[in-house]
């Protein structure tokens, strides 16, 4: 054990500079110990994430219906199949507007909700607990009450008797895509599930503004308000709202659980996973295309999640520490 | 700062101003923020309300053309029914949330904190290598991967099986990457003192780290535990037998069985929530703190 500590010693130099001290007095080998703690994890990221990743990635070379040993080889059919396939294109196309929708509604409805509530002196806890209660909800929940009660089509729906005392006929919110009503269903409904959340991340960073700033903008003859909030609070929020926006995006990407609830078995408004799902575990089960599918859309992610690091610099700050 | 002269303009600060300062305000009076607040409250109240509301009436009271915001007769009757109801397993399928959920939530925080600590503390020539893989499995979200993942259960013959819905979703590279973020901010004095007393690694984490870290510990624990009892696609994928559904593929299954009636679906949807309403109304202190320590905030 005394040899290994003084392994530690000459090592660390290459490890992370928060962790460079030599402990000596800690017993045991650090890679031993290393290993000790991260090993159930890693093997269980090497089963349950890498192993069904590379075999998707084989699977997407093979006709593979109904099987996930197939023989037949077909090369990049299945990815050529996906990428002229209407549906999968058009399933990233409804995703590029759902993003385009509910990326921006969130980050302002959220950032709107902590400003509001960061300046109140009293109730600040009810308030904020109120808009941060539909987190607890999940999206199947709140998609039975969007569709059954809320965006009901008929009279009984609440949206509808509302508008019907302003004499406004009702809609089929949900049943036409002509006009395409069903956007603002979907919307709303993810709007009030995750804007407290990102209220909560809000709110932390407000508090985070050092007072100094309006100090010293308020000697220096800002008007509270809009000068103030343009001037200092939104640069102060930068790093924030990029982190938001990338967790908004990535969210957006593995939206499932409202479009399938609200719009079943309807052929238009899938995002990726719908039709990943219907095409892989529907009728066909077709795995060598679903997994096609599955990687292109990671492909996808990766750069778009690439490219947003690149702006916020995700994952540099925190070496530096 | 202070040797700035300050512009002299009509609503120029009286020496005391500063510690006065409204952070954001001055367009809106307390008034009209408490209004404003309180609209927006009131909204995101009614969902919870209907909800309420709708699993407590008959079902011409939920249909009726003339709605009613109070219903006219409260259906107490409408919870036994639901139980008693044979179409969906509904009190199978909450017996199925609470095992699945809390196995996740135990599994998790274990193997990931560790992980998370191995990564955040302990020195190692290629602790960094590991870290960028385990950083690497971020960018692909799990939804993504349950076509393939789905492919590897089904072939381990794990389809309807707690193991199937528990196991794969332990090693969240996410939560792992939280609990490192969290570990590197942990103060060093506390690990030292563990030195002092003749810890090795293993030691000083049971007894110096995890108890003086409970608080990050309940946070994760609270939205481990909300993330498992909300998960639908991957139930959805492995519970193919009504007796492995949990409560929200229950749910889900109300909305394409015709046969069920909308008072059942309403208090369903309500028992549904209730144990988180009343985790996340008792936790959420933590789970506050505990979002604002994750290292998300910049």
């Amino acid at each position: 054990m005394s040899t290994t500590t003084k392994l530690d010693l000459a090592s660390p130099a290459s490890a992370k500079a928060s962790s460079a001290k030599p402990r000596r007095g800690l017993r045991g080998s650090p890679t031993v110990n290393f290993w000790l703690f991260t090993g159930p994890f890693l093997i269980g990221l090497a089963i349950f994430v890498y192993t069904p990743i590379l075999w998707s990635l084989w699977l997407s070379f093979f006709e593979a219906r109904f099987t996930v040993t197939p023989d037949k080889f077909v090369g990049f059919d299945n990815y050529v199949y996906m990428l002229t396939n209407d549906d999968f294109v058009g399933s990233l196309g409804t995703f590029t507007a759902f993003a385009a929708f509910i990326v921006p509604t969130t980050w302002a409805l959220s950032l709107g909700l902590a400003l509001l509530v960061n300046r109140m002196r009293f109730m600040r806890a009810f308030f904020r607990s109120v808009f941060f209660l539909p987190t607890a909800v999940s999206y199947v929940a709140a998609s039975l009450i969007w569709k059954m009660s809320i965006f009901s089509g008929v009279r009984f729906g609440l949206m509808n008797t509302v508008l019907g005392w302003f004499g406004i006929d009702n809609i089929a919110w949900l049943i036409d895509p002509n006009p395409p009503w069903y956007w603002l269903v979907i919307v709303t409904a993810r709007l009030w599930l995750q804007s407290g959340f990102y209220m909560i991340l809000f709110i932390a960073a407000l508090q985070n503004i050092p007072d100094e700033l309006y100090e010293a903008a308020a000697i220096d003859g800002a008007k509270p308000g809009w000068q103030t909030f343009r001037y200092i609070t939104l640069p102060q929020l930068r790093a924030t709202s990029t982190a938001v926006i990338l967790l908004l995006l990535i969210a957006a990407y593995q939206a499932f659980d409202e479009f399938f609830n609200l719009l079943s078995k309807t052929t238009w408004g899938r995002p990726p996973l719908v039709e990943l799902y219907y095409k892989a575990l529907g009728e066909s089960q077709d795995y060598g295309a679903g997994s096609a599918g599955a990687l292109i859309l990671t492909v996808l992610i990766c750069a778009v999640t690439l490219l947003q690091g690149k702006i916020m610099g995700f994952g540099r700050g925190d070496e530096s520490k | 700062m202070t040797t700035t002269m300050p512009k002299v303009r009509k609503s120029a600060p009286t020496p005391d101003a500063p510690s006065r300062v409204r952070r954001s305000g001055g367009v809106m009076s307390s008034t009209g923020l408490y209004i404003a607040t309180g609209i927006a409250a009131l909204l995101f109240l009614v969902p919870f309300y209907i909800l309420v509301r709708n699993a407590l009436s008959t079902d011409a009271e939920i249909t009726g053309e003339n709605w009613k915001i109070f219903p006219t007769d409260i259906q107490w009757g409408n919870l036994s029914e639901l139980f008693t109801d044979e179409t969906v397993p509904f009190a199978q399928s909450l017996w199925n949330s609470a095992v699945v959920a809390t196995l996740h939530t135990v599994g998790v925080l274990l193997v990931c904190s560790l992980a998370g600590y191995g990564l955040a503390r302990i020195p190692y020539k290629h602790a960094n290598k590991v870290f960028y893989a385990v950083l690497g499995t971020l960018m692909v979200p799990t939804a993504v991967t349950f076509v393939p993942s789905f492919v590897l259960v089904s072939s381990l013959g794990w389809v309807d099986t707690y193991r199937g819905l528990i196991i794969p979703g332990l090693f969240s590279g996410f939560t792992c990457f939280l609990f490192r973020q969290y570990f590197l901010g942990f103060p060093k004095e506390l690990e030292e003192a563990a030195r002092m007393d003749g810890l090795g690694y293993w030691g000083a984490y049971w007894r110096v780290v995890v108890p003086n870290s409970l608080n990050f510990f309940a946070a994760m624990a609270t939205i481990t535990f909300i993330n498992g009892w909300n998960a639908f696609l991957w139930p959805l994928v492995i519970g193919q037998d009504p007796s492995s559904w949990t409560v929200q593929v229950a749910l889900s299954s109300y909305m394409t069985n015709q046969t069920v009636v909308f008072h059942l679906i309403f208090m369903a949807t309500a028992i549904s929530i209730l144990p988180l309403v009343f985790v996340f109304l008792f936790l959420q202190r933590w789970l506050v703190q505990g979002i604002a320590q994750t290292g998300i905030k910049g």
